[in-house]
């Protein structure tokens, strides 16, 4: 978009005017400028207005705009904020124990949006996240894809759709977190799959009649909120993020996706460079996360740090997410550069946590790269991305600054101590405490 | 098929590293931490039959004809990680596989390392490929006293032959962590006569009378009259250990409450503990300073919820400020990931106020004072064992690879990663 510095300078103008007073349009200068979109830049010029990107250029191209609040970068890196798209931040949840598919259940009915978890994701420069019901059913429930603006309450961070609706996938997982053998859960595999086909068919069913009502009331079936959600799915309006580690999880994802038509995102994928070329050939995006060990239950036995490397390699879409807490949002592109260290392009990784998680989660027109017109989410760095060594310094969604290493309060929860933490045993995954995972793994009934 | 599958399971037994294969190695650096002295630009370390021959300048130290040379931009003594349970707690996370904790009672000092840890776990071969050639390892925090732990290179062979110390440190744990062992226990409202602890008062009070009938089991052992001397007791042995500080406590306590109560208990059994976790350690830093006692600080990167709480990725920097001695650790893991690798929590803690210098000691010389291992390993000096991480940059940059760990003279290629 650093090409055309004019279009962006009419845009400025434009805006400024059209704000008057009321907000104060932002310039960043010095900083080098990372905008996925486009090669580096080494000294630009950034440009916020109402939310908005209005400019990235080199500093010879962009005009700053006259009244702008002047923000000097110097010395510092200013890249998109990144996007997570697997979170289970703000302690929300989705399906009960009552059943394997419960796509009704809404994190949306669940999430604290003051959560600690929410302040530590915006400390480590997520400006986009997807919060996700967990693991533990083969349909856990509608998704929330959330801008981590200032919030009071979870309204104030939606994404709203043209149509009005919430943004949000649908959570579904195979392999053994949703194998649990009692209370209508499948036992095996091939009980998973045959569940999840029977609830697709009846969507499929249940479509037919909305179809053949043709608005006529009296023939309408009567309303099924779990059926209307795998309908959104059928139509294309919600995509699918499924969990599923497994090589052999993977190609039954892809077999089902195909059948059914409906568009999908493999989550973790640990065992996904043993059938790189099936998901390319599907042409399905990947989310992959990148953990310290491999281990920790069978199915990931097999994790390997090369995993991004080998889809990249592939043609696959690649994104990463921290799954917190499994991994901490606040070093959550420390994800990127294990997989550099691993093989992947840097390119490739540092759009694994923007522009290639937009995509992920459909979002690529308003969010995951530096362009004008795109919404005004970006982070500050004290140096390059990669290194263990840089901190975020600023996290800015939509224009407003949400996270500001400097102030003592977002300070602590950037590095932790009194007051940062939570009291509470951390959720992981199906399981309720440390101690569940302790008892399944010495043969409860996991 | 029979047969190939024979052959190649032969073949892998064959290249198991069961017999230690030590060579003579010139291990050239573009930078040499030795922790010893100042780095050093352009250094060489010999080695010979597993141990450190000569450390110094390229241009001061001769490479005798044969030795095999090694080249790396960061040389660095083999890493330490100063509390693990890497080896008894199994990659797969499954029953076959998870020896830190046995849970039918939650004092059980008798209870050794060396016994239960399998070398060829493949997470013992994980953290080694990032450079850890020694860990402190054993029972889990997660019992009043779960056992003991041991210090063992990583060689990967057997326990016995790969061991260091068997009978390292006592694991004792307080806090929520310490309480809920014993399924059923009364304490949890379970019908059990085992026992175990509901709650923080009761946790030391068992202790302490743990540690009163060790000291009247040594008594009675010293009888006159061997007829009413009583018989041995594995469980008190342990203990007596611990109090007469041959094989110290290492007592996790996270809140302030808990590491107060470490050093209270210390203080009345005249005990030398090492302490682990501490979490709210900025809290009392006074005190903790005061009792002379050192800290295996929590993983930098642990999550912070329960007794965990409060704990900060500065904590390792803010001990180490204050003059407090400390080491990293990997930790115990119930979960993904399986186990932590100490070389990423000390690069957190580096870039979070502990600084390179000190980041590095901590996972090296002053793991290895810490563990009493000092004479053997922790630094690069001539007659130490032969125990080196090189790595192709900045060992704590996230992109950088270790590209060889050498353990008593060994080469390992696990990565390079």
């Amino acid at each position: 978009m650093h090409t055309r510095p004019l279009l962006c300078l009419a845009a400025v103008l434009g805006l400024a005017a059209s704000l008057g007073a009321q907000e104060k349009t932002q310039v960043f200068k010095g900083a080098q400028i990372i905008p996925i979109a486009g090669e580096p830049i080494a000294n630009g010029v950034f440009v916020v207005a109402g939310g908005k990107i209005v400019a990235v250029g080199a500093a010879d191209k962009v005009a700053i705009p006259a009244g702008a609040e002047i923000h000097d970068a110097t010395g510092k890196v200013l890249m998109p904020g990144l996007i997570d798209s697997h979170s289970h931040i703000g302690a929300g949840s989705g399906g009960d124990g009552s059943g394997p598919i419960q796509p009704d259940a809404r994190v949306l009915d669940s999430l604290d949006a003051r959560d600690a978890s929410i302040q530590k994701a915006r400390a480590g420069g997520i400006t986009t996240v997807n919060v996700m019901p967990g693991s533990g059913h083969l349909i856990s429930g509608q998704t929330l894809y959330l801008k981590l603006r200032a919030a009071r309450v979870v309204d104030d961070l939606l994404i709203k759709l043209p149509d009005g609706t919430n943004a949000g996938g649908l959570k579904m997982a195979n392999g053994t977190n949703s194998m649990r053998g009692a209370n209508g859960f499948p036992g095996t595999r091939a009980k998973s799959a045959a569940l999840v086909r029977e609830e697709y068919i009846k969507a499929q069913e249940y479509r037919d009649k909305i179809k053949r009502a043709n608005g006529d009331a009296e023939k309408m079936p009567p309303r099924d909120l779990a059926l209307e959600e795998i309908v959104e799915v059928l139509d294309g309006k919600r995509i699918v993020q499924n969990h599923t580690h497994r090589h052999d999880d993977i190609l039954t994802v892809l077999r089902l996706s195909k059948e059914f038509g409906f568009k999908v995102v493999l989550h973790h994928v640990s065992e996904g460079w043993k059938v790189a070329d099936e998901i390319a050939a599907a042409h399905v995006a990947c989310s992959v996360i990148m953990i310290d060990s491999p281990g920790g239950k069978l199915e990931t036995r097999d994790a390997d740090w090369r995993t991004p490397a080998i889809l990249e390699k592939a043609g696959v879409l690649v994104g990463f997410h921290t799954d917190d807490p499994i991994c901490d949002s606040r070093i959550f592109i420390r994800s990127a550069a294990l997989a550099v260290r691993a093989g992947m392009t840097r390119k490739g990784a540092l759009e694994a946590v923007t522009i290639a998680n937009a995509k992920i989660l459909g979002l690529e027109a308003r969010v995951g790269t530096l362009e004008a017109g795109k919404d005004a989410d970006f982070i500050l760095l004290s140096g390059d991305p990669l290194s263990v060594y840089t901190h975020v310094e600023e996290t800015w969604v939509e224009g407003k600054k949400v996270f500001d290493r400097s102030r003592p309060e977002d300070h602590l929860y950037a590095v932790g101590g009194a007051g940062a933490g939570d009291s509470r045993r951390a959720q992981l995954c199906c399981f309720t405490s440390a101690w569940d995972l302790i008892a399944a793994a010495n043969g409860g009934d996991q | 098929m029979k047969t190939l599958l024979r052959l190649s399971l032969l073949a892998s037994l064959l290249a198991a590293p069961f017999a230690l294969r030590a060579e003579d190695l010139a291990i050239m650096g573009d930078t040499v931490y030795t922790m010893a002295g100042a780095p050093l630009k352009n250094g060489v370390v010999l080695v010979h039959d597993g141990r450190i021959e000569a450390v110094g300048p390229a241009a001061s130290v001769k490479i005798p004809a044969g030795y095999r040379v090694l080249k790396a931009a960061v040389v660095t003594p083999g890493l330490i990680d100063a509390h693990a349970t890497v080896g008894l707690s199994g990659l797969l996370n499954q029953v076959q596989d998870q020896d830190m904790l046995d849970k039918s009672s939650s004092l059980q000092p008798e209870l050794r390392a060396i016994d239960a840890y399998n070398a060829k776990d493949p997470l013992v071969a994980w953290v080694r490929s990032f450079g850890v050639t020694t860990v402190n390892t054993g029972h889990a925090p997660a019992a009043l006293i779960s056992g003991q732990t041991m210090i063992i290179k990583t060689l990967g062979r057997t326990a016995d032959e790969d061991v260091v110390n068997p009978a390292a440190m006592t694991s004792v744990t307080l806090g929520r962590n310490g309480l809920t062992v014993v399924e059923g226990a009364p304490g949890q409202g379970g019908p059990s006569a085992s026992k175990s602890p509901g709650n923080r008062s009761k946790a030391v009070a068992m202790l302490r009378a743990e540690l009163i009938k060790a000291q009247e089991y040594a008594k009675k052992r010293e009888a006159k009259d061997e007829t009413k001397r009583p018989g041995r007791d594995l469980k008190y042995e342990t203990l007596l250990r611990a109090l007469d500080g041959t094989q110290p406590l290492l007592v996790t306590a996270n809140r302030q409450q808990d590491i107060a109560s470490a050093l209270r208990l210390a203080k009345e059994f005249n005990l030398k503990i090492v302490l682990d976790g501490c979490a709210d350690a900025p809290l009392v830093l006074d005190e903790i300073k005061a009792s002379g006692f050192a800290v295996i600080v929590h993983p930098t990167m642990q999550r912070s919820n329960e007794d965990m709480e409060n704990l900060s990725v500065e904590t390792a920097g803010k001990l180490h400020a204050a003059g407090i001695p400390i080491a990293l650790q990997s930790s115990y893991e119930g979960y993904v990931p399986k186990t932590r690798v100490v070389l990423l929590e000390a690069a957190v803690a580096a870039a979070n106020g502990l600084g390179f210098d000190a980041a590095l000691a901590s996972v090296t010389s002053d793991a290895a004072r810490l563990l009493g291992i000092a004479d053997r390993t922790g630094s690069l000096v001539a007659g130490k064992d032969a125990d080196l991480a090189l790595y192709d940059g900045d060992p704590f940059e996230y992109t950088s690879h270790c590209t060889n760990t050498v353990i008593n003279g060994q080469v390992f290629t696990d990565g390079p990663r």
